[in-house]
Order: C-alpha cells, then sequence, then structure tokens
C-alpha cells in the first residue's frame, strides 16, 4: 500500500510505500504502475517506479496535484493484474580486461575471483528499476557474502557493457557514463535496444540471469561497438 | 533537384534538435529531454508560423555556423543571441533576434554566440526533415536516441530542411527579463538540512557554477548541511529538483537528467521559473525564495498566460 503521498515540486505526486527495500513492496510499485499506465489518466505524462517510491509527472496545464492524488488514492488495487515478467539471460565475460576493480573486490571480500563469479552467477536476480541512464537496470539481491560498499571516488566514465555490484545490488552501465559501483565484468549484450517497440531487454518486475563467457565468445557477441 | 538545406560550418558547443520533449519513458531511464526554454521555443515556432511540435535547432554559449543552399528559405532565432548573415556577395546583415529573415542560395548564418544567458533556438519556416524516434524529435544525447542518429550537430555534416513558402514575414518586440528570485518548493528530505543550512538556501546568494549542462547545474556558495543521511535510497528525480551531496553543493537537474539519484531533494524549482533559472550561465548569482504549493500553481498560470499573451502580440 502507499504509506504517504506528498507533492516533489507543484508538477509531480510522490508515492512512498514504506522505508524497506525488497521484492515485496517493490512489486506493489510495479503494480501500481502497470495500473496507472493501462488507465491512460488524464493529465499523466511520465511515472517513475523505484524501490519503494513512485513519482507521477503531470500536465500542469491539464490537472494538479490535489486532482491525480484523488485519483491514485481512489484506485482499486484489488483489480491490478500481476505484472507480465520473464526471464531473461545475459552474457558477462570476466576477463581481467574488464573486471576493473576486481582486485579491490577479492581484497575485501576475502574470495578469489572464481568465487566471486561463481557466486554471481548461481542465482536469478529480481529487476527493481531501470534508470538513470537509459535501460540500466538494477538487479538484486546478491548473496551477503559479495556484498561491498560503492568506490570511495567514483569513476568519471565507467565503460558501456560494465556489470557492477554495490551492497545488496548489481547493474550493467547501458552506456558510458560516471559511476561508483565496483565493476567486476562486462557484457556483450545491447540492454537497451534503441527499437522503440521494445526498448528495454530487462523491465522493473523481470529476472536475471548471467553466464560466464570467453573474451573470443565475448568479441563474436560484442553489440556495445 | 537537390533539397534546402545547411552545410554546418561549425556546430557550435552543444547543438541539438528539440521539441517540447518525450513522455512516458521515465521507467526506462529516459527523462523528457525537450527544449530547455520551452517560453523562447514556442516563441521562435509562432514567429515563423511552424506547428507548436515543430523540431528546432538548440545551442548553447556558441551557435552554429551554417552555409545554406537551395531555394529562399526563412527563418527565426529567440533568446538573447548575437548573430549575423553573412550574403553570397560577403556584405553583412547584424541580426535581431524575434524578427523574420531570408537566406538566398549561399547565404551563411553565424549564430555567434548567446548574450548573459545559456540557451537560443534557431526555427525554420517549415521546420527540419527529420523522424520522430517515440514521438519526440528531441535528442537526447546520453541515451543516443533521437534525431541525427541521437547525436549533437557536427562539422561537416548537411541538415535537410523541409520545403515552405517563405512569403510571410511576423516579428515581435521581446526582451527576456530577468527575475530577483528562483521560486522553489520545499523538496522531500527538507527537513534532513540544518536550520542554518536552510537560512543559508533561503538568503544567501548562489553561483552558478561550470560544472552545467543540459543534464543538470551545479551551484556554488554557502555549503549546505546535511544533518540526517547524506544518501536516500535511489528513486526517480524530475526536472528542476535540488539534490544536495554529501558536500554540500547543490545540484538542479535539467531536462535530461539521469532518471534515478540517491542524494536528497532539499527543493524543487516551480515551473514558472523553471526556463529563467536554466537560462542563468556560468557566474550568474542567484537567490532562492520558498513558495507554497498553491502559489506555484498560481503563478504557473500567469507563466502561461504571459506567454499567450507574448505570442499573441507576434505581428
Amino acid at each position: 500500500m502507499i504509506k504517504n503521498i506528498y507533492n516533489l515540486g507543484d508538477a509531480a505526486l510522490y508515492c512512498d510505500f514504506g522505508d524497506t527495500v525488497n521484492k515485496e513492496t517493490n512489486l506493489k510499485v510495479i503494480n501500481y504502475f502497470n495500473d496507472i499506465r493501462k488507465k491512460n489518466i488524464t493529465g499523466i505524462k511520465n511515472i517513475a517506479p523505484s524501490y519503494n517510491k513512485l513519482i507521477i509527472y503531470f500536465d500542469l496545464e491539464l490537472t494538479n496535484f490535489k486532482k491525480i492524488k484523488d485519483v491514485v488514492r481512489n484506485l482499486d488495487i484489488s483489480t491490478f493484474e500481476a505484472a507480465k515478467t520473464k526471464v531473461v539471460k545475459i552474457p558477462v565475460c570476466f576477463d581481467d580486461e574488464f573486471a576493473l576493480d576486481l582486485e579491490r573486490v577479492e581484497k575485501r571480500l576475502s574470495l578469489s575471483k572464481k568465487e566471486i563469479v561463481n557466486q554471481l552467477i548461481s542465482q536469478k536476480y529480481f529487476c527493481y528499476m531501470t534508470g538513470f541512464i537509459a535501460g540500466m537496470p538494477f538487479l538484486g539481491d546478491i548473496e551477503e557474502k559479495i556484498r561491498l560498499d560503492r568506490l570511495e571516488t567514483p569513476r568519471v566514465k565507467v565503460p558501456k557493457g560494465s556489470v557492477g555490484i554495490t551492497e545488496q545490488f548489481c547493474n550493467i552501465y547501458t552506456f558510458e557514463s560516471p559511476g561508483g559501483w565496483n565493476i567486476i565484468g562486462n557484457s556483450p549484450k545491447k540492454v537497451f535496444t534503441k527499437d522503440p517497440t521494445k526498448l528495454t531487454l530487462i523491465d522493473p518486475g523481470d529476472e536475471v540471469e548471467f553466464f560466464e563467457i570467453s573474451k573470443k565468445e565475448y568479441s563474436k557477441l560484442n553489440e556495445q561497438k | 533537384m537537390s533539397k534546402n538545406n545547411f552545410k554546418v560550418l561549425r556546430p557550435g558547443i552543444n547543438t541539438t534538435f528539440q521539441d517540447l520533449g518525450r513522455d512516458n519513458l521515465y521507467h526506462v531511464g529516459l527523462p523528457f529531454s525537450g527544449a530547455i526554454d520551452k517560453r523562447n521555443f514556442l516563441i521562435a515556432n509562432s514567429i515563423i508560423t511552424n506547428r507548436e511540435d515543430d523540431a528546432v535547432l538548440e545551442f548553447a554559449y556558441q551557435g552554429p555556423l551554417l552555409e545554406f543552399s537551395g531555394i529562399k528559405t526563412s527563418f527565426v532565432i529567440t533568446g538573447n543571441v548575437n548573430f549575423k548573415i553573412i550574403k553570397k556577395d560577403t556584405s553583412e546583415i547584424k541580426g535581431e533576434c524575434y524578427r523574420t529573415y531570408d537566406l538566398d542560395n549561399k547565404d551563411r548564418l553565424d549564430i555567434i554566440s548567446t548574450e548573459k544567458s545559456v540557451y537560443g533556438y534557431l526555427s525554420v519556416k517549415g521546420g527540419f526533415k527529420l523522424n520522430k524516434f517515440c514521438n519526440s524529435y528531441s535528442t537526447t544525447v546520453r541515451a543516443e536516441i533521437g534525431p541525427n542518429d541521437g547525436k549533437k550537430i557536427e562539422i561537416g555534416q548537411t541538415i535537410i530542411l523541409n520545403s515552405a513558402d517563405s512569403s510571410i514575414k511576423k516579428n515581435l518586440e521581446y526582451f527576456n527579463s530577468k527575475i530577483e528570485f528562483i521560486r522553489v518548493i520545499k523538496g522531500t528530505n527538507f527537513d534532513y538540512f540544518s536550520e542554518d543550512s536552510i537560512k543559508d538556501f533561503t538568503s544567501e546568494e548562489f553561483i552558478v557554477s561550470k560544472l552545467t549542462d543540459r543534464m543538470g547545474m551545479r551551484l556554488n556558495g554557502p555549503k549546505i548541511k546535511n544533518l540526517n543521511k547524506t544518501n536516500i535510497k535511489s528513486e526517480g528525480l524530475g526536472k528542476g529538483v535540488i539534490q544536495v551531496p554529501a558536500d554540500g553543493d547543490p545540484i538542479v537537474m535539467l531536462s535530461d537528467h539521469g532518471t534515478i539519484g540517491g542524494y536528497p531533494k532539499i527543493a524543487v524549482v516551480i515551473s514558472a521559473d523553471y526556463d529563467k533559472l536554466a537560462q542563468c550561465p556560468p557566474g550568474e548569482k542567484i537567490k532562492f525564495k520558498i513558495v507554497s504549493l498553491t502559489e506555484a500553481e498560481n503563478l504557473y498560470k500567469i507563466y502561461t498566460m504571459e506567454t499567450k499573451n507574448i505570442i499573441n502580440k507576434i505581428k
């Protein structure tokens, strides 16, 4: 349920689903997102779901905070349909060339590269949200033993395709971007497709499975150029 | 027969195609984008009698130098812009904003610079020949989408224009005014900050730093102290949201901002003042003033009414 609704500026509604970040809370956010999107409510221009928040942007010329708040408050959640989700398999190369922070990660976690990689590819991850840069998935939760903090000084340029871990999450940098996650591999897959009918390979609510590929396979599959 | 076109002899610093922006894609990580200064965008298309949602070229600081080829076209430039037309016989005409001019075959348009502002707009009669991406002509460089393959305008490239009748010549008397304060609404993490810092935020001057582009504007001034948490769980952002990272220097999100962020939100610029804030160049001093949601909504009504009145004065 939505715990609180605030205004974010004069043209957005900020729905707070509580402090905890877990799959259960996030699925509620995603269900609200899907339902509101489906309803095509007058004046709503954009909706941004995240771990435990939903921000709804509206056109101040057509509606206002009070009106949209009433609409959202009165949504009948019993009619919400469960989100259609899928499992997405993502190839990752963990070659030293791509694993920019492996040394730091090995040291911090007191684990070998093989142990870290095997742990990462041993389970499926839930996609909480996509964004920051176009199509970038925030995936979780990774096993306790491979969790660590962000880099003290973020990188100015994280290479496109980089696979990173931080805290309980992992992600894929869909574009070259500044960033502070620990980079341990790189995927040749174009996760943000630029195909207008299907912009992203991974959507909120989906499950993602990583599988290891060699450098040779990486060059063959490379779509990042 | 070759089509009316511009050859880019100098691209300018950050020249991109823009329109009213792209809705409904925040959830995949795409911000609205679109012309930063919406009022000057709308005025440009109105003077040249294009459709409201036709694409324009937006430039920042230094604009492009373009050579026209084809049969006469007309254009207008809006903002606060220093430009000239270099005729084929090398005679020069000093340009005035908000005035319709013609270009003949091999004339050059030199958009020298924006003055005491950041963004300017070039609209040509009939518009540019472009394809929409997800219902918009806006280029989002960071996601490599939109016209021109998602890129800024580059040297040597050709820009194709739609053919159009250029007999109507409309003009407008208009000056971009400054406002004394940038008005804001309290952000969702307003109470994270110390009383002294809130006082500084609403009474001291902040200077627009050089770390400013279409994504965001970093400010320097008194350091804003956070008493609670310097990071929050990553969540959505929006145009005009002011985040304060651990270093205490506020960052205002602009139209191409990253869609998710984890710094506390101290305030949000009201919709009516966004254009004016975004037009402040590095070095300019700004002051914030807190208003209520109701005041902000009324100020936006006034802003849209003013825009309509300005457009009605075009003759």
